[in-house]
């Protein structure tokens, strides 16, 4: 090599750093394909159907991962919507309304309910959650939003809907966090404009912030879906862990990740184990789009930003 | 030197004739940033309809000054200030005088230009007119086409007012930023170092446009560039820590200033 000597450790350097980024590529390439390797089985027996097929049936060797397409998506999706207006209304107060002193003390709780362990979550579901549930809110929705599909059947307190409660507040943090730095990102200029037009503050976060970090906010809303998709721990002990598609949201449901992590250990024949390792690369698929997608947004937020909108 | 009759003139100048009307009266003006004063004891009556600029070297107070004249100083925390300032006579800081109100008579060009970058050229002139309700389309329509002439913008972007405001050249972001601030009809316009962003030809254009606003409103400018200052004002303040060191004609200030602080940073000698 004609490099001096002296650049020795900066090519070394280069080396290792390289090394350790490509590592991470390699090892979800791997994960990706233990996770085709395990599922051959089930993929050769079923094929595409495995994905549109409820049937659910260990006896009868008999594997369809609908129940559990729809269980994730649905408990995620009401994470959502309650999780992201939460999240996002948080930020807002954060970086536009609460006075500077207050700020940190808000920011480190919301942190601090990023530590909790899942499963601290799932007791507090089973014990504090779902009986008030069950015996509160679900009873009021039923008695006047009960007209509605979604509000019917037997209450049994673990539901859809439960899980969906449960996952929200689990990603809570990192919605409010990223809508945090999205906000703050909001040049001062943009809100000084809406200000010397007269703008009240609301009419400033309304013209002036929540428009300009709109595709900002939605990236973070993405990213807590990729979050919510994979949740398993305190799903599993709220959710009913029942392979069923059902309109209510009062019914129990069962979602990919709890339906491996509750079954693998009982999966004695090879296409039961082969199925649940199928039921794994739909997660880890969905996952990953969801994340690319995320990335795209945010990435189009801070590069060329939302200067140019088409 | 010629210190007593250029004493007098300087008084004379800065506290305009009688008949002359006064946009902005301000007496014992003082501001602080915490603990930091930021102004002390600004006494200053500047013209209606006229150009006044502000100029003076970084951190003498001059965009304290101007962010003062329509409380956008309010948005940085821990301010606090004394003194009178009022705005064709109305008390800018009076009790139940609201800082919306006064932004609304009071517009603001700022050093950047700043359109939003989600709305269209029309959207981006109208938001002001959005935001006091009015909803009718006819208004909007003449009030777009007016303010853009204004701003000198009209026949730039008169067939693509649907595509973004943010897709135009620098220069005409800023013109749009000033047809923005024209459509809510400000009595007076502040502009914070508006050319400081801009390439000559652009920067000449804001200049030329400067002169008709004087017909209409009152324009303060805060400026770097003393020949901006020289050639579209009417009067000049000069600002040296913090205080309001001289004030008075334009010509005079450049040619034949009475204090040495202004000769020395008018003629480049500091600042």
């Amino acid at each position: 090599m004609p490099a001096p000597g002296s650049r020795g450790p900066d090519i070394a350097f280069k080396w290792v750093a390289m090394f350790a980024a490509a590592m991470i590529v390699v090892l979800i390439v791997m994960v990706g394909w233990e996770l085709y390797y395990g599922s051959r089985l089930a993929i050769a027996k079923f094929g595409a159907g495995f994905l549109w097929s409820s049937e659910w049936d260990p006896v009868l060797e008999r594997f369809g991962a609908l129940p559990f397409i729809f269980g994730t998506l649905v408990s995620s999706l009401i994470a959502l919507l309650i999780a992201v207006p939460l999240g996002v209304a948080t930020a807002l107060f954060l970086t536009e309304l609460a006075p500077l002193k207050m700020r940190q003390p808000i920011i480190i709780a919301i942190e601090m309910l990023a530590a909790v362990p899942s499963v601290i979550f799932g007791l507090w579901g089973i014990f504090v959650l779902i009986p008030w549930l069950r015996d509160s809110l679900f009873v009021w929705l039923k008695r006047f939003l009960g007209f509605l599909p979604l509000f019917q059947g037997p209450i049994y307190g673990l539901s859809m809907l439960a899980a969906g409660i449960i996952i929200a507040i689990m990603i809570l943090p990192i919605v409010t966090s990223i809508s945090r730095e999205i906000l703050r990102s909001v040049p001062n200029l943009q809100r000084e404009a809406a200000y010397a037009l007269g703008a009240t503050r609301w009419e400033v976060l309304k013209i002036a912030v929540l428009s300009y970090a709109r595709r900002g906010l939605f990236g973070a809303a993405v990213l807590g879906l990729g979050r919510a998709l994979g949740e398993t721990m305190a799903v599993t002990m709220v959710i009913g862990n029942r392979p069923q598609i059902s309109a209510s949201l009062f019914a129990p449901g069962y979602t990919l990740a709890s339906v491996v992590a509750n079954e693998f250990t009982e999966a004695t024949t090879d296409l039961y184990q082969s199925a649940l390792f199928e039921i794994g690369l739909v997660l880890f698929a969905v996952a990953i789009l969801v994340n690319a997608a995320a990335q795209v947004m945010l990435k189009s937020m801070s590069g060329s930003g939302p200067v140019k909108v088409n | 030197m010629k210190a007593s009759p250029a004493q007098a003139r300087t008084v004379e100048a800065g506290l305009p004739a009688e008949a002359e009307e006064v946009a902005f009266d301000i007496k014992n003006f003082s501001l602080w940033y915490g603990q930091r004063q930021a102004l002390q004891d600004v006494t200053i009556r500047i013209p209606a309809k006229k150009v006044t600029a502000i100029i003076g070297p970084s951190g003498c107070g001059k965009s304290t000054f101007l962010r003062a004249l329509n409380r956008m100083h309010e948005l940085t925390p821990g301010t606090r200030l004394e003194g009178s300032l009022r705005h064709f006579g109305e008390d800018l800081y009076g009790p139940g005088v609201e800082a919306v109100a006064i932004r609304r008579r009071v517009g603001m060009v700022f050093q950047k230009s700043n359109p939003f970058p989600t709305m269209s050229i029309a959207e981006n002139v109208l938001v002001g007119l959005r935001l006091n309700g009015v909803r009718d389309k006819r208004v909007l329509q003449s009030r777009l086409e007016e303010s853009l002439h204004m701003a000198a913008l009209w026949d730039e972007v008169k067939d693509v007012l649907n595509r973004p405001g943010t897709s135009l050249s620098g220069g005409q972001q800023q013109r749009l930023c000033i047809a923005r601030s024209l459509a809510v009809q400000p009595e007076t316009l502040l502009m914070d170092e508006p050319c400081s962003a801009l390439d000559p030809l652009a920067t000449a254009k804001i200049e030329e446009l400067i002169q008709t606003l004087r017909e209409r409103y009152t324009v303060v400018i805060v400026t770097h560039n003393m020949q901006q200052a020289a050639r579209c004002s009417d009067r000049t303040a000069f600002f040296y820590l913090g205080r309001l060191i001289e004030f008075g004609n334009t010509r005079n200030i450049f040619t034949s200033p009475s204090n040495p602080q202004t000769e020395a940073y008018v003629s480049g000698r500091f600042g």
